[in-house]
């Protein structure tokens, strides 16, 4: 269907869409009127259960942890999608034809100061993610950006071995599967799927949650190597420098 | 227990910021340029998760929207750029 | 007025679909698919909200203050980091478009043949 078309259809459309969610929206009860036991019932028995202080995070690996396993599979098929659709199947053996080095000094000290920053600032969101706000998710990206900086910051031998796919298809493959495992583990104990097997230490330190810090390590294995992966594969042979073009796309 | 659903001004504020800045992404039409604004609408979308007291998705989107969304949407136009580079310099030969 | 958040969620919403439908670009519809995505965490965390409720942290305030729902911002930052990943799958999609056809615009992709 032609563009004109297209609109001329969407205009109605969307006015009922609108009219849906505004039908929708009068059923809801107002902002701030909170009636579902589950929110009430999971601030008062987390902590005590688990000694996570962090009960947002206790929810996602502990309570709903089989929520979380499912968003890190649908994380591992997205990037696996991106594996097979940009494979450089041309045969083309143009490896860094153009090449970009970074020409101003203060640029190349400020990202040579966040590097370490940044890496210790990441570790230290996965480390305490459930005790303060944080986590494995948040963490693991930020740890990805930090590594990323390399790439900036120095030039595309420096970044080499981070874009090597035999150490990062291990690490991602480590960071789904051990989420598996630590559920299998469960079941092979004789309890169900992704229970808590370890005791919950003291609250408020590192030793508390149970298999909720392992989960937590191994999500931020799996999304710092998805970053990278992405980054790898959207990278492929050449750099080209990005100036401001034509504004047309 | 009697709620009263209210709105606290600072919270409306930062749905009406939200709520703006939406349409200025969609009607950003160069890629390039709509990666920043699309960055900037992140930051907008942190303080009202700040102000709805959810720390952890504000740290999520803070951190998606300074590295994830540049880097995937920045190396796609790259990648776009240098093929149309490519194509033209074939066609010139 | 109680009832503004969940009108900006259902604005944003119908924005980005709007944004996406009237595209040239491919690109451009993967930031419009974002906006649209964020309108779905912005009605979450707008359900899950409770009146003076405190952040579901427990380090420094005590056990039995009221929090908001740690549930759907379970959720909600599951769900932007993998939406990344989502995002990147469809600008690879983009990409090989433009290598098969020459072109970003969605108009133009469609005489792709195989």
């Amino acid at each position: 269907m032609t563009r004109r078309v297209r609109i001329a259809l969407l205009t109605p459309a969307l006015l009922w869409l609108g009219g849906l969610f505004a039908w929708a929206i009068a059923g809801l009860p107002g902002f701030g009127d909170y009636r579902g036991p589950y929110g009430y019932v999971l601030n008062r028995v987390v902590v005590p259960l688990r000694h996570t202080t962090n009960v947002v995070m206790g929810t996602t690996f502990d309570v709903r942890g089989i929520d979380t396993m499912g968003e890190e599979f649908i994380l591992f098929a997205a990037v696996l999608g991106v594996t097979l659709l940009l494979r450089d199947e041309s045969g083309s053996k143009e490896v860094e034809r153009h090449t970009r080095r970074l020409r101003s000094d203060a640029v190349r000290l400020m990202g040579v100061l966040m590097v370490g920053g940044g890496l210790l600032v990441g570790l230290w969101l996965v480390a305490f993610g459930y005790v303060t706000p944080g986590g494995g998710f948040q963490g693991g990206v930020v740890v990805s950006g930090a590594i990323l900086l390399l790439y900036v910051v120095g030039n595309h031998r420096d970044y080499r071995p981070f874009r090597d796919e035999h150490v990062l298809d291990p690490l991602e493959g480590l960071g789904a599967g051990g989420y598996v495992m630590v559920g299998l583990a469960a079941l092979a104990s004789g309890t169900a799927f992704l229970t808590n097997l370890f005791g919950s230490g003291k609250s408020g330190t590192l030793l508390s949650g149970g298999s909720i810090g392992v989960l937590n390590w191994t999500s931020a294995f799996a999304v710092t190597a998805a970053m990278l992966l992405l980054f790898a594969h959207f990278l492929e042979t050449y750099v080209v420098p990005l100036e401001p073009e034509d504004a047309a796309a | 227990m009697t709620v009263v659903a209210t709105l606290v001004p600072l919270q409306a504020v930062a749905f009406a910021v939200v709520a703006l800045g939406a349409p200025v992404v969609v009607l950003t039409r160069d890629p390039l340029r709509q990666a920043l604004v699309n960055s900037v609408y992140g930051v907008s979308l942190v303080c009202l998760f700040v102000v709805l007291e959810a720390p952890d998705p504000a740290l999520s989107m803070l951190v998606v929207s300074g590295i994830g969304y540049p880097l995937v949407i920045l190396t796609a136009i790259a990648r776009v750029r240098g093929e149309r580079r490519r194509a033209k310099e074939a066609a010139d030969d | 007025m109680s009832y503004l958040p969940y009108a900006v969620a259902a604005w944003v919403c119908v924005v980005g679909l709007a944004g996406i439908a009237t595209s040239r670009n491919l690109i451009h519809l993967a930031i419009c698919l974002m906006v649209t995505q964020s309108s779905s965490y912005v009605l979450l965390l707008s359900v899950g909200y409770v009146t003076h409720g405190k952040a579901p942290i427990f380090k420094e305030t005590k056990l039995g203050t009221t929090a908001v729902d740690p549930v759907v911002q379970a959720l909600t930052l599951t769900d932007i980091v993998v939406s990344v990943a989502v995002i990147a799958l469809i600008l690879a999609l983009a990409l090989d478009a433009h290598r098969l056809s020459g072109t970003v615009d969605p108009d133009g992709v469609a005489d792709i043949s195989g």
